[in-house]
């Protein structure tokens, strides 16, 4: 690279990290205050580019961006206050489904307001041209981002150091019960801070117009951007997102430049599994204080007969039928298993994990592997499959359990990236992005009956296993460890490898979940351990409730079953299974299993 | 009975021994609405226009396959195993179509995959049961490969979108060109993750390399970035530029005064072609949905139009002969005459290749070709080979 390249590169970097530090810093400030993951941050940024694109004909584009700004935080003011708030005493990561179900019902909604058509929008008047510098063109408006970015990086510190306002949001995210007990009104100050956040988000996505078109693929791929930056500054640290965003967009800039490009499909990915192994709370960031008064779990399994006589009836099913009942129901059985995993790590253990779908992916692609590039039979490949998740779960958890809370997460989050970009790349072993195509489980099990009763009898063991451990002195030790790491390490548990162990497991049960995943289809592809699949994992647990042994059961069932219904026959039918997902979270904090739970104790 | 129903049965087009067939079609109808819309008009444009004619009776059960794998198997297998469907039809991206066409040699059901542009659903990975309509990513790229030889630039930069058709489409053109104009240079490659395109660092980083030449087979938001970015740094300035699927209205028409002048693409010049199968279509499609066809509508029609003629030839519904039908179908389209090539299940549906041209703030293709997709064929061993039948 001559040094005009790399003059050039670094300008196209710091233009990025202008746009990054925008779209990170509300979601930031956001989650220092209330706590709330909010997926839905890069679906108010595609708000604000659709509105952006439709206000700037009528008023012009520059009076638009504060019209789009303003529009985007009434609408998170309005989500804070119609749903949010409404669920802040529930159990932790709840919002985080709420917030999951908006975007879905944003999206749909872009659908249905501006059309199916990517929109482009106008250049900003008077920053149309370029500038020359060292020789080549450089456009006019990536200067003004590149001063924009540390404007508002400013404002935003004067206003959380200089101002009333400020100090409030400082104290709450500090330690948000001693601003409450100081007489702070902390339901106008989340509103203010939502807002705020949101209209940051609109203003991102405003700016963003001149550069690329509103379209309804960026809501995904804004949020996880945001979250990359957020963590590795440290959440809640504006000074810490304004660092990472140099850092990640100055590297990215650079792996153009010098011709790597490939390493751009992870390489935020990559900076934030080293910063996190390098420093657990960020670049800039502070351990995160406790909340207190956790809600108490019952992992006591109070309907064995039930469950049971549930089983019996699973297993006459095929006699009734043998179409496309078992086929839905092999996937229900598959996703419990995969569901049931999870709530190890994210009950009992109190670790949330992100990237669940890694160990799951590993699974079918060890099957597929397996059958297809060593030829084993199907029945050795369906059992050692999950060895290869195991080993998977082994290395990450090694890593990960050093660190806690949404940290811990992000790292399984990265970890799982990264997997998925090695599978998605490695032509000649995975088959890239089309995956592994031709693996079908052997004759006398190729029948839907005779799999589904595989699916079955693999199914009940699986979560029979995940209960024992979940009630034995292993499973009550990790749950010590979640509730006082301290005490438990005075009384003489050795706090990591219990948690280490335990996600050996549930990373061992999500590969067999994945590799009976693998014979059921037929084909896997990258999107096996994707993000989305991690987050329909969560959405589960979530739905049917953490706080119970049944609600991941229940959750993964309903899911699917409300996948499968609501895409048949509702057209908008993201935006179904998100109103579902709304109305149960309003009504049933604690989940279908805390509902049952709740009869029962009656 | 009341008179009216025996009328109705006794006067429909199935009392008149007319063969009923059931099409199961699945899409990511959410994931790429901009293509998906106009492509599902088209196809119940062709499915009241084969139900008037009489003869053949087709129902059309659409369904979304949530643009996965796993989900679109689970989908064909309830379009299978509920609603009993002969046909399956559709899918948009190529792992999603890799897997359906695999689940139909596994459940010997007829699979007319419609959009799917990869390669190896008909070569690698091909079977029996699945036949494939659009011209793949290869035929797309061989139909720019002659104009892009008779420029004789020798150094070329590339640009793709980093997944399997981007990759296939790099590795084609380099092939492809390399061997029409021995000693060509590829001075720069730029893989850039699907619909998250650093378009300014590209633009920069391609512009280092100094190339007389792009080859692109970016789309949708990906493209309309590139090109504002290449626009505003001066890339294309004295650089010819080739890009794949560049012409079709889809991701043409969101660049509209900004549509880069004098690049080279494979697309649909709807507006511009009067042949008479075509005019009859335009028309037609205009006065159902008061709208202009894009691309995909004209996919969607011709899908619905080759399981018709093959019910016709075949003079029944089971699968056997159903593939045997196809097998070397001959038929009409709104692009000209087809055949359904027997070695490979591909059909020689073409693409227009011409350059791009700015006509009243609006992108438009001029000087074009139909190049007919039976001409953008590797020689037939090469393709046995590949085939593992």
């Amino acid at each position: 690279m001559s040094g005009s390249a790399l003059l050039l590169q670094f300008l196209n970097g710091l233009a990025g990290a202008s746009s990054l530090f925008l779209i990170a810093a509300g979601l930031s400030l956001i989650f220092g205050v209330s706590r709330i993951v909010n997926f839905a941050h890069g679906s108010l940024f595609m708000l604000g580019m659709y509105v952006c694109v439709w206000l700037a004909p009528k008023v012009g584009y520059w009076a638009s961006v504060p019209l789009a700004a303003m529009l985007v935080a009434l609408c998170g003011a309005l989500i804070e206050v119609g749903l949010l708030r409404r669920i802040y005493k529930a159990p932790e990561l709840l919002q985080l489904l709420a917030t999951f179900a908006l975007v879905l019902v944003i999206k749909d909604f872009a659908l249905w307001a501006w059309g199916p058509e990517d929109l482009l929008g106008p250049r900003a008047p008077g920053l149309t041209g370029a500038v020359p510098i060292a020789g080549r063109q450089f456009p006019q408006y990536d200067l003004f981002l590149i001063a924009i970015g540390p404007a508002f990086f400013v404002l935003l510190h004067l206003l959380l150091t200089r101002t009333r306002f400020g100090i409030l949001v400082r104290a709450a995210t500090e330690d948000r019960e001693m601003a409450s007990a100081l007489g702070v009104n902390q339901r106008g100050l989340f509103t203010a801070v939502f807002a705020l956040g949101a209209a940051l988000a609109g203003i991102g996505g405003a700016l963003a117009i001149p550069r690329e078109p509103a379209n309804l693929e960026i809501d995904l791929a804004v949020v996880s951007d945001a979250f990359v930056v957020v963590v590795v500054g440290g959440m809640g640290s504006i000074p810490g997102a304004f660092l990472a965003a140099l850092l990640i967009a100055e590297i990215k800039a650079f792996c153009i430049g010098l011709g790597y490009s490939e390493l751009t499909l992870v390489a935020e990915f990559i900076v934030m599994a080293v910063v996190l192994i390098a420093r657990p709370w960020g670049l800039l960031g502070r351990p995160i204080a406790e909340l207190r008064g956790r809600d108490q779990a019952d992992f006591r399994l109070a309907a064995t007969k039930p469950m049971l006589a549930m089983l019996a009836v699973l297993a006459l099913v095929p006699i009734v039928t043998s179409g496309y009942a078992l086929v839905l129901l092999t996937d229900v059985l598959v996703f419990v298993i995969f569901a049931v995993s999870l709530h190890l790590l994210l009950g009992p253990a109190g670790m949330v994990s992100f990237g669940h779908a890694a160990y799951f992916g590993l699974g079918a692609y060890g099957a597929g592997l397996l059958v297809l590039r060593y030829e084993a039979p199907m029945e050795l490949a369906l059992l050692a499959a999950p060895l290869l998740a195991l080993t998977g779960a082994a290395v990450f958890g090694w890593l990960c359990v050093r660190l806690s809370g949404i940290y811990l997460a992000m790292l399984t989050l990265a970890l799982a990236q990264i997997v998925w970009s090695v599978v998605f790349q490695w032509d000649s072993v995975t088959g890239g992005s089309n995956g592994l195509v031709g693996i079908w489980p052997a004759e006398w099990l190729a029948s839907r009956p005779a799999y589904y009763f595989l699916a079955l009898v693999v199914c009940a063991l699986s979560v029979g296993a995940l209960w024992r451990i979940v009630g034995s002195p292993f499973g009550q030790a990790l749950r010590a460890c979640r509730d006082s790491p301290l005490r438990s390490e005075a009384i003489g548990i050795n706090v990591r490898a219990q948690q280490w162990a335990a996600f050996a497991i549930a990373g061992t049960f999500a590969g067999v979940a994945g590799s009976l995943y693998a014979f059921s289809k037929g084909s896997i592809s990258p999107e096996t351990l994707s993000v989305p699949r991690s987050v329909d994992a969560l959405v589960m647990v979530l739905l049917g409730g953490v706080q119970t042994l049944v609600g991941p059961v229940l959750g993964a069932a309903l899911f699917t079953w409300l996948e499968d219904s609501v895409s048949r026959e509702v057209a908008y039918w993201r935006a179904g299974i998100g109103a579902v997902i709304l109305l149960l979270v309003l009504a049933l904090p604690y989940g279908i299993g805390g509902l049952l739970r709740k009869w029962s104790s009656r | 009975m009341n008179s009216k129903l025996l009328f109705l049965l006794l006067f429909s087009p199935l009392a008149a021994g007319a063969q009923s067939v059931k099409i199961g079609e699945l899409n990511s109808y959410k994931v790429f609405p901009a293509f998906l819309e106009p492509y599902k008009k088209g196809m119940e444009l062709a499915v009241e226009e084969v139900n008037r004619a009489g003869g053949v009776k087709l129902q059309l059960v659409t369904r979304d396959d949530g643009g996965t794998p796993g989900d679109a198997v689970r989908v064909a297998e309830e379009l299978i195993a509920r609603e009993r469907v002969n046909v399956l039809m559709g899918t948009f991206a190529s792992n999603v179509g890799l897997a359906v066409a695999n689940l139909a040699q596994q459940r010997r059901i007829l699979f007319v995959a419609s959009e799917p542009l990869t390669d190896k659903i008909v070569w690698e990975n091909g079977n029996r049961y699945t036949f494939r309509l659009r011209p793949s990513t290869y035929m797309q790229t061989a139909m720019l490969v002659p104009e892009a030889a008779k420029l004789k630039k020798q150094r070329w930069a590339i640009v793709y979108p980093n997944y399997e058709y981007g990759q296939s489409a790099t590795a084609s053109f380099k092939k492809l060109l390399s061997q029409a104009q021995p000693g060509v240079e590829f001075v720069a490659e730029q893989s850039a993750p699907l619909n998250k395109i650093d378009a300014g660092a590209v633009v920069q980083a391609l512009a280092e390399a100094k190339p007389d030449a792009i080859f692109s087979s970016l789309f949708a938001a990906d493209l309309q970035k590139f090109v504002r970015e290449g626009n505003t740094r001066g890339l294309f300035k004295n650089v010819v530029v080739f890009n794949l699927l560049a012409g079709e209205p889809e991701y043409l028409d969101p660049l509209k005064d900004e549509t880069p002048e004098g690049w080279w693409v494979t697309g649909y010049p709807w507006s511009a072609i009067d042949t008479p199968e075509h005019k009859a279509f335009l028309e037609a499609y205009r006065k159902r949905w008061k709208d202009y066809p894009r691309q995909g509508s004209v996919v969607g029609y011709a899908a619905i139009h080759t399981v018709a003629n093959a019910v016709r030839k075949a003079k029944a519904v089971d699968t056997e002969k159903l593939v045997g039908a196809l097998k070397g179908l001959e038929m009409r389209t709104p692009f000209g005459p087809v055949t359904w090539r027997a070695i490979d299940h591909q059909s020689t549906m073409g693409a227009f290749v011409g350059q791009l041209a700015k006509k009243d703030g609006r992108g438009a293709m001029v000087n074009w070709r139909y190049a007919d997709g039976a001409n953008y064929q590797p020689a037939d061993q090469e393709i046995l080979k590949l085939r593992k039948e």
